[in-house]
């Protein structure tokens, strides 16, 4: 699946919109996860789970900072997400289907904030490029 | 995983704030289905696609009242919703993974519309809700 440049340029656009908030959200999509879908609590043994956790919300920027710096390598996602698939692959094993979970979850949370701007084509979009990365950081698994 | 007391009272509590609007965001949900997921176009052949169809409205609000409906026998889904369940699964034949791509798109929909609503508890009970739904219409296939 490849990013047309009009995805690009609405994947670009909303999270310059997103701003300093991309931490925040991480955080909330996390929430939603794991309410939603209970089994991918399974990952996290080690961690407070509870609404508003510091664990969750710290979780929710590293996640963020990784979807940052994949908006901003668009054209080598691959590469600028090589340790992350690393680690995915072969420590934390992350079965596949919990990466769709999240980034339902993730847009759902963007369409809360956002919702002027989360038009259909925009959702395509951010759809495309969550799906992106997630065949990127499962794409060492075997 | 059954649907609770609270995810009950929850479900039906957002319905009676959606009001006469169903159909307005099931027809959304449709444009963002057939945007983000261009193979669920397959089933409407017939259709004028283009947004804002006329065909599509009239569809969003056949979904709708067919939600409205569900709503109003949350203690038995699959009764309810049987004739519907041998239609999609005999005549339509949609493949029931489809039926997750609208409801998700749906609870996009929603979260853009009551933002403050759809904290994690909600979007939880929602999901599973539709969830029901989509086992209830699902259920004769294969």
């Amino acid at each position: 699946m490849v990013l047309s440049p009009a995805d690009k340029t609405n994947i670009k656009s909303t999270w310059d919109k997103i701003g300093g908030h991309a931490g925040d959200y991480g955080g909330e999509a996390l929430d939603r996860t794991f309410q939603s879908f209970p089994t991918t609590k399974t990952y996290f043994p080690h961690f407070d789970l509870s609404p508003g956790s510091a664990q969750v919300k710290a979780h929710g920027k590293k996640v963020a900072d990784a979807l940052t710096t994949a908006v901003a390598h668009l054209d080598d996602l691959p590469g600028a997400l090589s340790a992350l698939s690393d680690l995915h692959a072969y420590k934390l094993r992350v079965d596949p289907v919990n990466f769709k979970l999240l980034s339902h979850c993730l847009l759902v949370t963007l369409a809360c904030h956002h919702p002027n701007e989360f038009t259909p084509a925009v959702h395509a979009s951010l759809d495309k490029f969550f799906t992106a990365v997630s065949t990127v950081l499962t794409s060492k698994y075997r | 995983m059954a649907l609770s007391g609270e995810d009950r009272a929850a479900v039906r509590a957002l319905w009676r704030k959606l009001g006469g609007n169903v159909g307005i965001y099931a027809t959304e949900a449709l444009e963002r289905t057939f945007c983000s997921f261009p193979a669920t176009k397959a089933y409407f052949p017939h259709f004028d696609l283009s947004p804002g169809s006329a065909q599509v409205k009239a569809h969003g609000q056949k979904v709708a009242d067919a939600l409205t409906a569900a709503v109003a026998h949350l203690d038995d889904l699959p009764g309810a919703l049987s004739a519907l369940g041998a239609l999609h699964a005999h005549r339509l034949r949609v493949d029931p993974a489809h039926f997750q791509l609208l409801s998700h798109c749906l609870l996009v929909t929603l979260a853009r519309h009551y933002p403050g609503d759809l904290g994690p508890a909600m979007h939880a009970s929602l999901h599973k809700f539709l969830s029901h739904v989509t086992s209830a219409l699902a259920s004769r296939c294969g």
